[in-house]
């Protein structure tokens, strides 16, 4: 219970800090907007390329933007070493981990509420039956990605060159989470029959459990030494 | 109130720290000596609970560092040459947010005490990146000290400040003491140190070379020490 107040405490916090700067959501706005529009060029108006490769592009700008994001929200803590302030307070590791990844996702989250109508209105995408199994894909993909990024970042924020040291380590790590949640959508937006999505959303689901419980075990030493 | 036991750090093949031992009293002002490299902020980071120490052990406010670090951190108070403070919140967000941390009771009016001791009262409503270096760390001691700890550690507190600042935090210092507070500062300047600590403790290529009281170590001793 104590914990959990400490997690609403640091998640309140990011928030109050993401509405004075919106630094985060604006760069990762402007780059997973750009990407859509840019690829919208691509394609002929209508076409089957356009509709099979849209789940791809999809996620390929939430994951770059992601990128972006969570490269920023470690750099904020590391400021005034506003981290190592963190760090005295009396609580877990793991309680600073989950406010972390907690904001990580809001902050993706709110991006892809925004991105996607874009993406359904230039690619002209039918997500009417299926925008809710749509919406569990996104925040399933998202929690997995911010998980890994979470610790990715504070890691390679010790680095020389944090900002390429971040997409090397993350991206090859996270590609079942990219995979899982590219053919969970491609199945979605194509109206194939639950079973087959449901088989890709379990592999999902796994790798989020699997991630999130080894990055909350490797948290505490990232950020300690 | 602290207990150093063949503390012990090693980053790689660089060893920061060997076999430091000492102790310090409740209400004692212990100032912290060496050259740059010696090894202080590594002792001073190490007794915050901030990072584990290779070997060795140590007790703090009554509570062993390795195994109770939770117990240690509410305890302890420090402050450094960053003053850890959020420049896109406000003084009273950041007191507020680090009083919730600490689950400080009755926090409304500790802040609004720590405020007007730190005479920032009229700027707490004002964003930290607007102010001075000086009153940063005005604000970063009040979020030091908002838990009333026990201990304090203060790695170079005196860096970058005003007179004023100056002051102000000198006669901090000596109130915490008169209260019994436990302080170990880290200070490049030698006749502070001697003028204000009760005892000087020396490190030398992360060794400690002197744990003596100040009127016992001359100024000459420390100043070949260091230059070595």
């Amino acid at each position: 219970m104590n914990s959990l107040q400490q997690i609403y405490t640091i998640l309140h916090k990011d928030i109050l800090l993401e509405l004075r700067s919106k630094d985060i959501i604006t760069t990762m706005l402007i780059f997973s907007l750009t990407v859509v529009v840019i690829f919208n060029f691509v394609f002929e108006p209508g076409s089957e390329e356009m509709a099979t490769s849209a789940p791809g592009i999809l996620w390929v700008a939430f994951a770059f933007a992601s990128n972006l994001g969570l490269s920023r929200s470690f750099a904020r803590e590391q400021e005034n070493s506003n981290m190592q302030g963190l760090l005295l307070c009396p609580v877990d590791r793991s309680a600073v981990f989950t406010a972390k990844v907690a904001g990580n996702v809001l902050f993706i989250f709110l991006v892809e509420l925004i991105t996607l109508p874009v993406m359904v209105l230039f690619f002209d995408l039918h997500i009417g039956p299926v925008w809710l199994p749509l919406l569990g894909t996104l925040i399933l993909g998202t929690l997995g990605f911010a998980t890994v990024g979470t610790v990715f970042s504070a890691i390679s924020a010790n680095t020389r060159s944090r900002e390429v040291m971040l997409p090397i380590m993350l991206f090859p790590v996270t590609v079942p989470i990219i995979l899982a949640a590219i053919k969970s959508t491609s199945y979605l937006l194509a109206g194939r029959d639950m079973s087959q999505v449901w088989s890709w959303l379990r592999l999902l689901i796994a790798f989020d459990v699997i991630y999130f419980v080894v990055c909350f075990l490797l948290y505490e030493y990232v950020v300690e030494e | 109130m602290i207990r150093a036991q063949k503390i012990g750090k090693s980053f790689g093949p660089l060893r920061a720290l060997s076999d430091v031992n000492f102790e310090i009293s409740q209400g004692e002002l212990i100032a912290l000596l060496g050259a740059n490299g010696a090894g202080k902020t590594t002792l001073i980071r190490i007794l915050a609970a901030l990072t584990r120490p290779s070997t060795g052990t140590a007790e703090v406010a009554g509570y062993e560092l390795n195994r109770e670090q939770q117990q240690v951190r509410k305890r302890i108070g420090v402050v450094s040459h960053q003053t850890l403070l959020y420049g896109e919140m406000s003084a009273q967000e950041n007191l507020y947010f680090y009083g919730r941390m600490f689950r400080v009771p009755d926090l409304q009016s500790r802040i609004d005490e720590l405020l007007g001791l730190m005479e920032l009262k009229k700027r707490r409503h004002d964003l930290v990146r607007t102010f001075s270096r000086g009153m940063q760390q005005r604000l970063s001691l009040a979020r030091a000290v908002l838990h009333q700890p026990n201990v304090l550690l203060l790695d170079e507190p005196f860096t970058g400040l005003d007179i004023h600042a100056e002051e102000l935090l000198t006669r901090f210092i000596e109130k915490a003491v008169a209260d019994q507070v436990t302080v170990l500062m880290t200070v490049h300047d030698l006749d502070y140190a001697r003028d204000h600590a009760q005892r000087l403790l020396v490190l030398h290529k992360g060794r400690l070379a002197i744990d003596a009281a100040a009127a016992q170590t001359t100024r000459a001793q420390i100043v070949e020490l260091i230059r070595e």
